[in-house]
């Protein structure tokens, strides 16, 4: 596996069940030993206990201290983290907060429900300001207003200049979360995507027309690749938003009477399964 | 250091917010209740029955030996029952992830954890020991000797087994771990009754399992070695008694058991260091 992410950016990385994304951070902070290569995190190798200042992490399945409250963890991780009392008394109610846990931060933490363990692991993860943000499924408890927190709490942690990396199975978050991903399986990077460009890079097109023949779908090749006329629809993804424009006169021009065009988004699942592909079975 | 006393404080806080420290408090405050109550009916007897003074002093010592011996065991089960789950449990549910990942060495955590154990037996020894030596003065009259020695030596014996169990935790699962330290301090039990009773029938072969036993897992032998400085000489020397003098283990085991548990620490270190997580 080869990678590499960019300070200040959320990077997400995406796989199927078993491909290694959970190992792969339990590598780089030392959680588990690699059988061999390198890993850096801020210059440092993987695991350094002294870059582990500027990182921050949410385990997936987050599990803790049952009988603290929210306040206590997230006391009891800042001090982990070398945090004086006063900062403490400073960052602990501003993180309960941020969170939406203001009204439970007294409570303890065998009353929360899986939601609000999440969203407590996450202040946790941020507890000490990191450079670094390591998530691992965050949002995989939450409900629809919890999920849009998180992404806001991701957005804001990557403005302040923190990277963010991020392992979720929920597609459309990442689709809406992350810069760049990583689509990995059986442990190897596959490729990689900078979502605020691949947008551009290919575009999906349904058409329906009268007069769809072979010889005028035979011809938008140079544009496009085209699925089997059904009727007289066709679905066709070009190269480029570029050469929209030119497929519609070409279809308008060659008689095909057109009366649909309509470019489609193609969403990160059908990348993820044109890229990853179908499930194997375990 | 402050690492080691934040996991420290929060492990005996742990053990505070379960109940863990109240439930073995009250425990132990019944046991002293029923010793008292014993030993006061024994007294009472006494006054009816007109037993010698002297052979009075003998008996009362020997109970008050049972009831150390009581502590002694309840110690060491408590000991391994409290800290079973501690590193094991918190590897297997996850709990270990988020804290392994602050800017603190691993062996701080392990040490963290087994410095705040150590603090809290600390504490239950000297109550369960001291209370019990106390009731014995109190209502008997009996004070036995080197009680200060006594009372560390069996203190000594917790730790090791704490240790042992911390050790185990590294390797193996809550269960599993219960099962092993629980089974060599049944070896170490078992050696040392043999050793005794090598005394008896002079057999070699007892003596050397009950010394094999005893370097496998050195918690009987400590105590042993506690109950022969603590117990009247002349108790100790009456054959009959369970804490008879005939084969003691020698301050060289008390030695060999404090590098035993330096051993196992090492090692528990080691295996926590190098282990996925």
């Amino acid at each position: 596996m080869s990678l590499s992410v960019s300070r200040g950016e959320i990077f997400g990385f995406l796989g199927p069940n078993g491909a290694g994304k959970s190992t792969s951070i339990k590598m780089l902070l030392g959680l588990v030993s690699p059988s061999g290569g390198e890993a850096y995190v801020l210059g440092a190798p993987a695991g350094d206990v002294k870059i582990r200042r500027k990182v921050g992490f949410l385990p997936e399945d987050f599990r803790f201290y049952q009988w603290l409250t929210a306040t206590e963890l997230l006391e009891f991780h800042g001090r982990l983290c070398g945090m004086d009392a006063g900062r403490l008394r400073e960052r602990v109610p501003y993180l309960v907060d941020l969170v939406g846990l203001a009204p439970h931060r007294g409570k303890r933490l065998q009353s929360f429900s899986k939601g609000m363990l999440q969203r407590i692991g996450l202040a946790q993860a941020l507890v000490h300001d990191p450079e670094v943000i390591f998530l691992d499924e965050p949002t995989s408890g939450l409900d629809p207003m919890g999920r849009r927190l998180v992404r806001d709490i991701i957005r804001a942690q990557r403005d302040r200049g923190a990277t963010v990396f991020l392992n979720s199975h929920i597609l459309s978050e990442i689709e809406i979360t992350c810069d760049q991903v990583a689509f990995i399986r059986d442990g190897e990077v596959v490729t990689t995507r900078d979502l605020r460009r691949w947008h551009e890079e290919k575009v999906r097109v349904r058409v329906r027309a009268r007069k769809l023949s072979p010889q005028i779908v035979a011809g938008l090749a140079q544009w496009a690749t085209c699925n089997p006329v059904d009727g007289e629809s066709l679905t066709l993804t070009a190269a480029s938003r570029e050469a929209l424009p030119e497929i519609l006169g070409y279809l308008v021009q060659s008689g095909s009477a057109p009366f649909e065009f309509t470019p489609q988004r193609i969403s990160l699942e059908d990348l993820f399964m044109e890229i990853v592909g179908e499930d194997r079975g375990l | 250091m402050r690492p080691l006393w934040v996991v420290a404080s929060i492990t005996f806080r742990e053990a505070a917010r379960k109940k863990i420290l109240w439930t073995a408090l009250i425990v132990g405050v019944g046991f002293l209740i029923v010793f008292a109550a014993g030993l006061y009916y024994q007294m009472a007897d006494f006054r009816t029955s007109g037993v010698p003074p002297f052979l009075r002093y003998q008996i009362l010592s020997a109970m008050l030996m049972v009831g150390l011996y009581t502590v002694d065991l309840l110690a060491v089960v408590m000991t391994i029952l409290t800290s079973v789950d501690t590193i094991s449990g918190e590897i297997a549910s996850g709990t270990i992830q988020a804290i392994a990942t602050k800017p603190i060495a691993r062996w701080h955590v392990l040490i963290g954890k087994w410095a705040g154990f150590v603090a809290m037996l600390a504490i239950y020894v000297a109550g369960m020991f001291g209370g019990t030596l106390a009731v014995g003065y109190w209502l008997g009259g009996v004070a036995l000797q080197n009680p200060l020695r006594g009372g560390l030596l069996v203190y000594l014996e917790c730790l090791v087994a704490l240790t042992a169990t911390f050790l185990m935790g590294t390797w193996f699962s809550t269960l599993t771990n219960g099962v092993i330290v629980l089974g060599l301090h049944g070896l170490a039990f078992l050696g040392g009754w043999l050793e005794q009773m090598s005394g008896f029938a002079q057999g070699s072969g007892l003596v050397t399992l009950g010394v094999v036993s005893s370097l496998i897992m050195p918690t009987e032998a400590v105590w042993r070695r506690a109950a022969f400085l603590i117990q009247p000489p002349l108790a100790g020397a009456l054959q009959f008694t369970p804490f008879a003098n005939i084969s003691v283990p020698s301050g060289a085991m008390v030695g060999y058991s404090g590098f035993y548990l330096l051993a196992l620490l090492a090692a528990a270190i080691y295996h926590f260091q190098r282990r996925d997580l």
